[in-house]
């Protein structure tokens, strides 16, 4: 009696078989196909206050807003970027214009502000982040804290041509 | 004996969450209309256990008929309480309450809460409207929209990070939807429009 090539078992080992090299070859992907630009997020751009000062950091500080810039395709970093960083903290609401600075990558691509702690508004802790200076396509970000507690909050940014 | 224990069991789940969320650390950081959309939150969903107990007469002392003027005033007050809830809200952060009323919040909790004040208004028009309503309607269509109106409330406050406590949040969420089928229980409305009606 033949047997059909298509049975649960074949079934099985072909879909783990595709799962697993899909799964393992995705950073050969990124590599062949470059580093994709990050798409602004839902409600990054809520209480947005365009222009917010470079400082040395907002507030009173104890929490760091940290994160890296670099460009689609190759992922070079991009050094002397502004990006601009808002949040509902200790200090203040998120509309409000002392809860609202900027900072600059460094040569490497990264950036560090200190700000006051966010806490918790809109049933979420959350920060938001725009790289929004002409050059590249502005992105609008809003990062979760993965608690209330932690004192630092991570965005990454990958800038396309405006 | 038995009336004081539910009594007393009815204030502490709808008090204690109260006082908790009017406790809470992050109202400190918090502008006051903030502060009241917040507790108007809380206030509406504790209305909500009240409500499927009022209207069955199951909370001891109030004749039957007291207990359902009641559940209308009850029903007024959860209303002012969504409204209040949202126009805080947007009054705080405009942005993210338009988004949520245009169905593009990042916050999945905004989007249940959002089908919670539909079927509030919703719940609270057809109260209106049910002098010139078949009974039929009238009864599935409040009780759908209650029901509705409880499992959005629930997810909502569930999953947010907010003023409410995480203990007492479940307890009274636990509580609201066992106060509803109960009701829906007594009431069989199920069989509505299979039977001549009772009471």
């Amino acid at each position: 009696m033949k047997t059909s090539l298509i049975n649960r078992r074949t079934v099985l080992t072909a879909g783990s078989a595709i799962l697993l090299t899909g799964a393992a070859s995705q950073p050969a992907y990124a590599q062949v196909a470059g580093v994709s630009a990050t798409p602004t997020m839902r409600g990054g751009s809520n209480n947005y206050r365009p222009g917010a000062p470079i400082v040395e950091r907002i507030g009173g500080g104890g929490f760091w807003m940290t994160g890296t810039v670099r460009q689609a395709g190759d992922g070079a970093p991009l050094p002397g970027q502004r990006i601009q960083i808002w949040a509902h903290t200790t200090e203040g609401h998120e509309r409000d214009p002392q809860s609202h600075g900027a900072t600059l990558t460094d040569a490497n691509g990264t950036f560090r502000l200190e700000m006051p702690q966010i806490v918790p508004a809109f049933g979420q802790a959350h920060g938001h982040l725009a790289y929004d200076s002409g050059a590249f396509r502005t992105v609008f970000l809003r990062p979760l804290m993965t608690s209330p507690k932690v004192t630092t909050l991570n965005a990454d940014f990958v800038l396309e041509p405006a | 004996m038995r009336s004081a224990l539910i009594w007393g069991l009815v204030a502490f789940v709808i008090g204690a969450p109260i006082v908790v969320a009017a406790n809470s650390p992050l109202l400190q950081w918090r502008e006051p209309l903030y502060i009241a959309a917040g507790l108007a939150g809380v206030v509406g969903m504790a209305t909500m256990l009240l409500q499927p107990l009022l209207v069955v007469g199951a909370l001891p002392g109030p004749s039957l008929t007291t207990s359902r003027r009641l559940h209308r005033y009850g029903g007024l007050v959860l209303v002012l309480a969504v409204a209040l809830h949202v126009i805080g809200l947007w009054v705080t952060s405009p942005p993210d309450v338009i988004d949520v009323l245009l169905l593009r919040s990042p916050t999945p909790f905004a989007i249940w809460g959002l089908l919670a004040m539909w079927a509030i208004f919703g719940a609270g028009v057809l109260a209106l409207l049910r002098p010139r309503m078949p009974l039929r309607i009238w009864r599935w269509g409040h009780t759908g929209l209650v029901l509705l109106a409880a499992v959005g409330t629930v997810v909502h406050a569930v999953q947010i990070v907010g003023t409410m406590g995480s203990v007492t949040k479940v307890m009274l969420s636990i509580a609201l939807v066992a106060a509803l089928f109960l009701a829906i229980a007594r009431r069989k409305v199920w069989m509505m429009g299979l039977r001549p009606r009772r009471n």
